[in-house]
């Protein structure tokens, strides 16, 4: 920083930032008009976030319905696309998620510039698999009958995604990725302490070439928000990865919730820790959590 | 404006909503049960009403203009700003699920597509009739609208649910046709056995000053919708989104009213803006000064554009806050919607059960 502007008294005010909520490509201040701080790892004041209300999630549940039919519709060819266009935009704001992910996980620098590298390769590497998954989860089979008997995996719908509460970013890229990558449309639930690489993200994804609606965030507290999820009749599946580690949440109480709309219900893999997320996924198993199976048959010519 | 002393031939409108003869269960009435408690009046009548309002002895083109020019002009921005005011009320809980049953009884529910067939009429009208299977509590809207020609099939469907049919007559949307085939549209609809029929006024002759040739028109199928022992209720649509001004909708509004108009209604739903609640509540203000006046009480029915509960509960204030609790009932309030029913029965869904709905839970119309 060689030049920076300066008061008379020769020290410069902060910008403080509050930000606000993602919801249908637009960014709406919280229904409630609450909003909480976000501190750093070492305390120190980083920037005030909208804190969500059930009704944003409502919101954005709409939105996202809205916008599921038109990016289902995409051809797979070009949701990888567009999502890979996502992975070149957030390359592009490296300097950013490192400083977001340095101050709120605790970490140094370097590492998180490891950090932000890995995911964006987790996002490239499942921006992949769009076109690709159909072949390797979908199947042929053989039947009795003179028919074409075809699987393929299709998006479930709307999926409510609680993002990992530790890793704000690469966690968040993990699990946010493989829900869009068929098709489904995601209202996720940012890290409650750490939400400023979702923030940013969302503002990545609001000047990419993903429809509006695709990707909504609510920041707050996950469990205010996460039982309106659980509960919600039109939210088709939900991911309790953020569910582990989350102030007052306990995953069995919602997963019973989502029980009440058969919903799809994604587990957190470990009660009281996070799992490695630098490893790479052995296979698209998230995605295909959040797929539902067609079969098609089609009678073989006589 | 003079508030002259009601004509004891024109009975007032019922105090409010403890004189209506509404079932306890919240269902419509049943058929027989004309609705309107207004006593029927003749065309001499309105006539007489109308010459008194306007103070002449000929209701000719100089005196209507007179009068409607008359009237005291709106402020925009206050018109505007008051209905802003209303539409920031909070409510909640039981009075959310009163105000929900009240808009589902109020809905005319309708589709006026040309793409229409007597299959999806009927698909329309079970779902009037029962609009939430599986709910006993959930009360029957107020009346299926359609186009002329799909009449007889709305009625063969409804049967005798004390579900009214209303028709789309006089040429509409837009209105421009002669005045024989206007009345030969209105005749047909009423014999094939339409409750309401919702007419329009010909805008291009209200803009250009012709009042005497609009009050006419409605004049005339009123007598239709009389004819031969019919007791069809005549609902006037104003088309406000193409009268330019508030000042027309209030003008337009009376001149439907000295017509003899049962109904005073914003639109056909086929121009943009539709219902937006500040010409509601204009139009609200104009029934209100309307029964002052004559003592004749007239209904209001915005259409187009309420598509979400929140938007019908900001016009139920508006009823409320303008014209006062009489006007809370079916007979005196309606709202023209298709998509508005469904969003309503995902609201009572949420309400019963705590849970948000979705559009899968409702019948897809």
């Amino acid at each position: 920083m060689a030049t920076t502007p300066t008061t008379s008294t020769g020290t410069r005010v902060d910008v403080r930032k509050t930000y606000k909520l993602f919801i249908g490509g637009a960014f709406p201040r919280s229904e409630s008009g609450r909003t909480y701080e976000v501190t750093a790892a070492d305390g120190r004041f980083l920037a005030n976030a909208a804190l969500g209300s059930r009704k944003d999630a409502r919101d954005a549940v709409v939105a996202a319905r809205a916008a599921q039919k038109g990016w289902a519709g995409a051809t797979a060819y070009n949701r990888g696309q567009v999502l890979y266009r996502v992975a070149e935009l957030l390359e592009g704001r490296r300097a950013q998620f490192v400083e977001e992910v340095s101050a709120g996980e605790g970490i140094s620098r370097g590492d998180a510039d490891d950090v932000v590298s890995a995911a964006v390769d987790r996002w490239v590497w499942y921006a992949g698999w769009a076109d690709k998954v159909a072949q390797v989860a979908g199947s042929a089979n053989p039947v009795a009958g003179p028919y074409f008997n075809l699987s393929v995996p299709e998006p479930t719908g709307v999926v409510a995604v609680l993002a990992p509460q530790r890793s704000s970013l690469l966690g968040l890229v993990s699990v946010l990725a493989p829900v869009l990558v068929t098709g489904n449309t995601a209202v996720l639930v940012s890290s409650e302490r750490r939400p400023l690489p979702a923030i940013t993200l969302s503002e990545v994804l609001a000047t990419s070439d993903v429809p509006k609606g695709v990707v909504n965030v609510l920041t707050g507290r996950t469990a205010e928000i996460a039982p309106h999820l659980a509960g919600h009749l039109d939210v088709n599946a939900i991911d309790l990865a953020g569910a582990a580690l989350a102030d007052g949440v306990t995953w069995g109480a919602l997963e019973a919730e989502a029980a009440g709309s058969i919903k799809r219900v994604r587990r957190p893999a470990l009660d009281d820790a996070e799992p490695d997320w630098t490893a790479v996924p052995d296979g698209p198993r998230r995605i295909l959590a959040f797929t539902e199976t067609k079969t098609v048959w089609h009678p073989k010519g006589v | 404006m003079s508030t002259t002393a009601t004509a004891p031939s024109h009975g007032r409108a019922p105090d409010g909503p403890a004189a209506d003869a509404q079932a306890p269960d919240g269902h419509a009435p049943e058929v027989g049960a004309r609705q309107g408690h207004a006593p029927e009046r003749s065309a001499s009548e309105i006539a007489d009403l109308a010459r008194r309002v306007v103070g002449t002895s000929s209701l000719d083109e100089a005196s209507l203009r007179r009068y409607l020019h008359g009237l005291p002009g709106v402020d925009q921005v206050g018109a505007e700003g008051r209905a802003g005011m209303l539409a920031t009320r909070s409510i909640k809980t039981t009075s959310k699920a009163w105000a929900l049953d009240l808009i589902i009884r109020m809905i005319d529910l309708t589709t006026l597509e040309g793409a229409d067939t007597p299959g999806k009429v009927r698909g329309l009208c079970a779902k009037a009739v029962q609009p939430e299977p599986g709910d006993p509590t959930c009360p029957r809207v107020a009346a299926v609208c359609v186009y002329n020609d799909l009449v007889p099939v709305a009625v063969d469907a409804l049967g005798d649910s004390g579900v009214h049919v209303a028709a789309v007559a006089t040429a509409f949307p837009s209105g421009r046709a002669s005045r024989h085939v206007r009345l030969t549209d209105t005749r047909e609809a009423v014999q094939a056995g339409a409750h309401e029929i919702d007419m329009v006024i010909d805008r291009g002759a209200f803009l250009s000053g012709r009042y005497e040739r609009v009050f006419e028109d409605v004049v005339a199928v009123r007598e239709v919708c009389r004819e031969n022992g019919a007791t069809a209720h005549l609902k006037v649509i104003l088309e406000t989104g193409e009268l330019a001004t508030y000042d027309n909708v209030r003008r337009a509004s009376w001149l439907a009213m000295l017509a003899g108009a049962d109904f005073i209604k914003t639109s056909t739903g086929k121009i943009s803006p539709a219902a937006t609640l500040p010409v509601t509540n204009l139009m609200l203000e104009a029934v209100r000064d309307f029964r002052r006046e004559t003592g004749v009480q007239v209904g209001v029915k915005p259409a187009g554009g309420i598509r979400t509960s929140k938007d019908a509960i900001k016009h139920l204030v508006a009823v409320k806050e303008t014209a006062g609790e009489d006007w809370l009932d079916p007979d005196w309030y309606r709202f023209g919607a298709s998509s508005l029913l469904n969003d309503v029965l995902q609201q009572r869904q949420k309400l019963r059960t705590g849970w948000y709905s979705g559009p899968d839970y409702v019948t897809v119309d």
